[in-house]
């Protein structure tokens, strides 16, 4: 289970557009840095993360080398109906994380 | 809840800057010397990535382990351990000399869990040090006042002063008589170890003061003491009676 | 015999030290290619776009950015795509969002490394095929004493 942190209101009222934050443990290593025996340390990153509304897809994020290590994401949202916010995270070496929120929407 | 806690502890921090601006107290943590941006980062529990290593040492504090099958949760509760981070390094019971509180969980795991001791600046050390000094944050640094550790703080007072490795410099020459100045692109903080253990940009990771000062060591090209080595315990003892009643901001960000 | 042969010489050599090396950073014009890539030969106008980056910080390792488009994000008229580019880290890219009309707000935050003191670069696609930019001079410091084990 990959260490995540997220972040929504638990209620909002219907048609509010609300904040969510998305924070993961992952060391996001370039590929670019020498070890200290001076070779490179190959690159190890989260690449895509994704964001569904009851399994409709409301944000897509593509990162490259260049995104800070334990990467962070805050995004917006408008909330139509009660559910389940899904988080996933994929990546090299065949990493997958996945996190979820619920929200209720009056 | 979230909300409030950020804005309060932002107003405790102007105030103490507010008081230090006064003329009572020169003293100014890490946090004061860091742009708004990376306080912003600190401020906001659900984006300071410290964050992560509390929430694991939370689930860590509640884990049964070792041989007597004992979670620290068991023992202690929560809510009991507000002020400990604040007040270590301390001497443990039955022990005579000082432990930090990386040290003082090891006590614990190997005395009371009957486990293996974690391994210095391990990530479960670091998980269960980052829940224990939440704990503690917004709280004065407020060292016991055991005679005992006297001779011990007066060593890492000595230490502190001492000049060392190839730069030949002690850690007075930049943190007391320089803080403020420029050393290379950044500002030369007073050094009181206030938010630890602190998730630093240079490290990508969080780490403990032992590493902090291990990076100093290493900075002035000098033999860096051996992890756990009593020369740490004793330095912190000093640095904290310096840092005596300023804020914790545990855990903190620093660049 | 020897006339021609030094001849070939100085051009070779002159050859030689024009070709560009390959070099461990990217360069302004990788990242212009880059630029293209996502763009084509679309104009790409100032305006719209709002990059919040600190002119100045003190780790290039996790640097703060925020991106916020003006748009009524509107099923006819918002922002698809938002593409963030740097001109100095050893490749092109930071990353690519894509959002819809769901999103409310066409605003994005995160934290990027820089490895530099560089430019950033955002384009911001809309719904209608336009592509909007703004960039930010950034000056990246490190600290004073770096570590290289633990």
């Amino acid at each position: 289970m990959a260490n995540v942190l997220i972040n929504a209101p638990k209620t909002v009222r219907k048609g509010e557009t609300i904040e969510l934050k998305a924070l993961i443990l992952h060391p996001m290593e370039t590929g670019f840095r020498p070890g200290v025996d001076g070779r490179l340390i190959p690159r190890n990153i989260i690449e895509h993360f994704t964001a569904t509304w009851n399994g409709v897809e409301i944000f897509r994020l593509k990162m490259s080398p260049a995104m800070a290590a334990n990467p962070y994401v805050s995004f917006f949202a408008v909330a139509k109906e009660s559910g389940t916010i899904r988080f996933q995270w994929t990546g090299d070496r065949n990493f997958l994380a996945e996190g979820s929120v619920m929200v209720t929407v009056t | 809840m979230r909300l409030s806690a950020a804005v309060g502890l932002g107003t405790v921090f102007l105030a103490t800057f507010a008081m230090a601006q006064g003329g009572k107290d020169q003293r100014r943590s890490g946090y004061q010397d860091m742009s708004p941006a990376l306080q912003k980062m600190q401020d906001d529990d659900t984006a300071n990535p410290a964050m992560l290593y509390v929430q694991v040492g939370e689930t860590l504090w509640k884990q049964k382990a070792g041989a007597s099958n004992k979670a620290c949760a068991d023992c202690h509760d929560s809510g009991s351990m507000k002020g400990v981070a604040a007040r270590y390094p301390a001497i443990p019971p039955g022990g005579d000399k000082p432990v930090d509180l990386e040290g003082r969980i090891n006590l614990c795991r190997t005395g009371q869990q009957k486990a293996a001791p974690f391994e210095a600046e391990s990530e479960e050390l670091l998980d269960l040090a980052a829940y224990l000094a939440r704990q503690s944050r917004g709280m004065p640094i407020a060292p016991t006042d055991d005679p005992r550790l006297t001779s011990f703080r007066a060593h890492g007072e000595q230490l502190f002063k001492e000049r060392q490795g190839q730069l030949n410099l002690s850690c007075a020459n930049c943190h007391d008589d320089n803080a403020g100045k420029k050393l290379g692109g950044a500002i030369i903080p007073q050094a009181h170890p206030t938010g630890y253990p602190i998730y630093r940009l240079e490290w990508q990771a969080l780490g403990s003061l032992e590493r902090r000062l291990r990076n100093c060591l290493i900075g002035l090209r000098a033999e860096p003491f051996d992890y756990g080595s009593p020369d740490y315990v004793d330095l912190e003892l000093y640095l904290m009676d310096r840092a005596k009643g300023m804020t914790m901001d545990a855990p903190a960000v620093r660049p | 015999m020897t006339q021609p042969t030094r001849r070939i010489f100085v051009t070779g050599s002159l050859l030689v030290t024009v070709l560009p090396l390959t070099s461990a950073n990217a360069t302004p014009d990788a990242m212009t290619a880059a630029i293209k890539d996502v763009v084509g030969e679309a104009r790409i106008r100032p305006g719209r776009v709002t990059l919040d980056i600190p002119p100045l910080v003190e780790n290039g390792n996790a640097v703060p950015v925020a991106v916020s488009v003006e748009s009524p994000m509107t099923e006819a008229d918002h922002v698809r795509a938002i593409h963030v580019f740097n001109e100095k880290n050893p490749q092109p890219h930071v990353f690519n969002a894509w959002l819809g009309p769901r999103n409310g707000k066409a605003v994005i935050a995160t934290r990027i490394k820089l490895a530099d003191a560089q430019k950033v670069v955002a384009i911001a696609e809309t719904s209608q095929g336009e592509f909007w930019s703004a960039s930010a001079d950034v000056i990246v410091t490190i600290a004073a004493c770096t570590e290289d084990v633990k």
